[in-house]
Parts: structure tokens; sequence; C-alpha cells
């Protein structure tokens, strides 16, 4: 088994979270995540320009990055977007969501690619469903490479 | 025992009309207690693996096309024992009448029914309109997982390919026929194999099958997901396509999912006797060594035979 201790803690915990359970029951944790992901802000929903849209075969999926000035610093904030019909989607963006959103774009960037394949899913959900979640973090990483946009 | 085949105007226009089954016809089913004995089993196949959590038909069973209907070693379909094994446990006997539905306009749904008909299963229709016409028209979905129920058995029936299903030797054999592009347009010009970005089964050229002619899958649908008349479908596939009744045809897209929406329009709609659902379609014909490939929006020409 991977070991998770590179991740940050929120997201090492989640994936601990999943790799205790049985895979079935790693599908219904899943299925949870999937409910709450938080809806998107207001001033987001009305400039859906602002999103980054994934459209394939599968489900579409909006996504953007937002950097904030906190008292620790900058800090990316992550915000997706799937509809209720795609909840694998949904569920896989809530895990990154949870894990990731309010660290900084270099805590990110060093999160590594196979991240998502520590969750012990890929059996469950099959390897192909399984690529198209993982490329989700790597959408992520590449909008904070090409500069997150300051939060409006 | 059978189910009684529904009769409406709609589906009478249709060479198989007892392929299909309306939202209406389902509901009055259940309410009727056709699933009590076993008679009707409802199946669900959805592309997201976690739709079926969500909310389902009450008293559905869910089969997922890659988890359940792939066998992952062989890169081919579950075998004879493991079909069995499956529809045993899914609450199916051979003679059950299996009603499928799903999301995204029954095209996975529309996969399952062919899987199931690769292993001659019957009596197997489709819910005209799927998962979104019984959610639009505010029937009933439940979350209350359906109690597992096997069925007393189901035979061990190897799976008989060859009348519903090309390979990639058989496309080739197939030159000449006709052959339906249900992709969206930018997969067939060659403009793109996939979304940028976006891993999906990587496939290096982009194009179509020499002479194939294009019609995205969607078209077979209307708005709410479910299959156009007779009329617009032979205006589709006959007029536009150029499709002769009697045809040997041979519907193709990415992975075979979409496409076998179009096979089962082709088949039981319309009636073509020989349709076959290549299902390797443009994962394995985009890659294969020494297969012709067209590009751009003209069907193409046929390769010079050496």
């Amino acid at each position: 088994m991977t070991t998770s201790q590179a991740l940050p803690p929120a997201l090492a915990e989640i994936v601990t979270d999943f790799q205790e359970l049985e895979e079935r029951d790693r599908l219904t944790l899943l299925l949870e995540f999937s409910r709450s992901l938080p809806d998107l802000p207001e001033r987001l929903t009305n400039h859906p320009e602002l999103l980054e849209q994934v459209m394939e075969c599968q489900s579409p999926l909006f996504l953007t990055v937002e950097s904030e000035q906190t008292d620790k610093g900058e800090v990316i904030r992550l915000f997706f977007k799937a509809p209720p019909e795609a909840p694998t989607t949904r569920g896989f963006a809530s895990v990154l969501f949870e894990g990731l959103d309010g660290l900084t774009a270099a805590e990110i960037l060093a999160v590594p690619d196979d991240m998502p394949e520590q969750l012990g899913l890929t059996r469950a959900i099959s390897p192909l469903r399984m690529r198209g979640m993982s490329a989700m973090l790597g959408r992520v990483k590449r909008k904070i490479v090409a500069g997150a946009r300051p939060a409006a | 025992m059978p189910v009684a085949v529904e009769s409406n105007e709609k589906f009478a226009a249709y060479a198989h009309p007892e392929r299909l089954v309306s939202t209406q016809w389902l509901a009055d089913a259940l309410a009727n207690g056709a699933t009590a004995d076993g008679g009707l089993v409802v199946v669900e196949s959805d592309e997201d693996v976690l739709l079926y959590e969500t909310g389902h038909i009450p008293g559905s069973v869910k089969i997922d096309w890659h988890t359940d209907l792939n066998d992952d070693v062989t890169r081919d379909y579950i075998d004879g024992a493991a079909f069995a094994l499956l529809a045993t446990a899914k609450g199916i006997s051979r003679d059950t009448t299996v009603v499928v539905y799903g999301d995204k306009s029954n095209w996975w749904a529309a996969y399952a029914l062919w899987v199931f008909t690769l292993f001659g299963h019957e009596d197997v229709r489709l819910l005209d309109g799927g998962r979104d016409k019984w959610i639009a028209e505010g029937r009933e979905l439940t979350t209350e997982a359906t109690p597992s129920s096997p069925s007393a058995g189901y035979p061990v029936v190897e799976r008989n390919d060859a009348p519903i299903r090309a390979y990639k030797d058989d496309v080739l054999a197939h030159l000449g026929k006709p052959l339906i592009d249900v992709r969206s347009t930018e997969e067939y010009t060659g403009e793109r194999t996939h979304m940028p970005a976006y891993p999906q089964e990587g496939t290096l050229r982009g194009g179509h099958i020499p002479t194939a002619a294009s019609i995205p899958w969607a078209r077979a649908a209307a708005e709410d997901g479910t299959y156009r008349s007779r009329v617009e479908l032979e205006a589709l596939y006959l007029d536009e396509a150029g499709l002769v009744p009697g045809d040997d045809v041979v519907a193709y897209c990415r992975i075979g999912e979409r496409s076998s929406h179009t096979w089962f329009a082709l088949k039981y709609l319309l009636g073509f006797d020989t349709v076959r659902n290549y299902d390797g379609s443009w994962t394995e014909w985009g890659n294969a060594v020494r297969v012709p490939i067209a590009i751009g929006s003209e069907r193409g020409e046929l390769p010079k035979t050496n």
C-alpha cells in the first residue's frame, strides 16, 4: 500500500479513511463526499465564463482556482461544479476540495499525481473511470501553475 | 413467464415494437406486481457508477457496464459462466423479461442490452426515454437498497458474438458495405480524438473508417431521451446516411457504447437484420497497425486492395 505521508494533513486523513474501509464501503464514502460538495458562490454562478469547462464523453465538470490573501499568506481556493447526475465526479471533486482548499500553491503542487489512486477505488469504479478522476487533480495543478486569479 | 408486450401507436410503427416499453407501461407493470415473481426484472445501467445509489426505480437492480460486464484480463466481455452468476445474482432467469434503463438517453442501457443479446437472452427491452424521462415525469425513485433475491439459476450460455458484434478483421472484410460512425463531428473529421488534457482511452490517430457515414448517435434521440419516430429515423439513416433496407451495417463509436444506441435503432426500430456493433471502435481502429483511416468531413475512398 502506498503511504500517504507526503500528503497535506486533511487530505492524508481522507486517504486513510478510504483505505480503512472495505472496497464496497469506499464507494459509499465517495457517495457521501459527493453530497457534501459545496455549491458555487453566487459571484461564480453568475459568471460561468470564469469557470473552465471540461467537456468530453463523460459528465461535464467545471472548475476554477483563486488566490486569496490570508493571515498565513496567499492561499488557493478551489471551486468545482458538477451536475447531480455525476455523483462519482462530484465525489472526487469533493475529496479534492476538502483535502486541498485553502492550502498554499506550493502545498497543492507537492501532492503526488497518483494521490487519487491511493483512495483504493480503482477496482470498484474501473481503471478507465479512475483515469478521468485522476486527471482532475492534474487540472487543478495546471490552473495553479498558469496563475490563479485573485478572488474578486 | 414473459410479460405482455406494450402496444401503442409510436411503437407499432417500429420493426420490433416488443423491444421498447414506455415509462407508463413500466409504472403499471410495477404497480401490478410484475416483479414479484421474477417474471420482470428492471435493470439500471449508467455511465456514472454511483448514480443508481442516488436514487433508482423501486425494485430495480444495478448492472455496471465496466465492473460487471467487462473482463479486464481478456479485454473482452465476461464469459457464459460469469454472466450466469451475474444474472442469477440479479434475480434473472433465462425466461425473465428484462427491462433496461439508464442515464444519457439510455446509451449505457443500450450497451447492457446489447451484451444481454450476445448471450441470446430472449426478452430484453429498453425503457424508452430512460432514467431522465422517468424522473422528468415525477415518477418514484428510491435510495432504498433492493433486497437481494437471486433467481433459481441461469444457464451457462456461451456468447454468440458473430451476429451482432464485429471485430476489427470483420470490419476490414466489411469495407465497401455501409458503416455508421456515431461519434461527434470533431471526432469524425479527426480534429480531435478526445478532449485536450483529459486522458481517455488514448488514440494516436484522429479520423474515421473510410466510407463511414457520420450520424452522431444523439440524433436518434428526441429531447426527452426517447427514440425518434420511425419516419424520423428513416430520414436520418435512409435518406441522409444512404442506407437501403436489407443492408449489412456496422456501427462504431469510441468504445462501442454510443454505437449500441444506434445499433438498437437500426436493428429493432428500423428492422435491419444484419447490424453489428464494432465495440473495438475508434480506440482500436485509430491505434491499429495497417488499417486505413480517412480525415475530414468527406466519407473518403476505399483503400486500394493490394
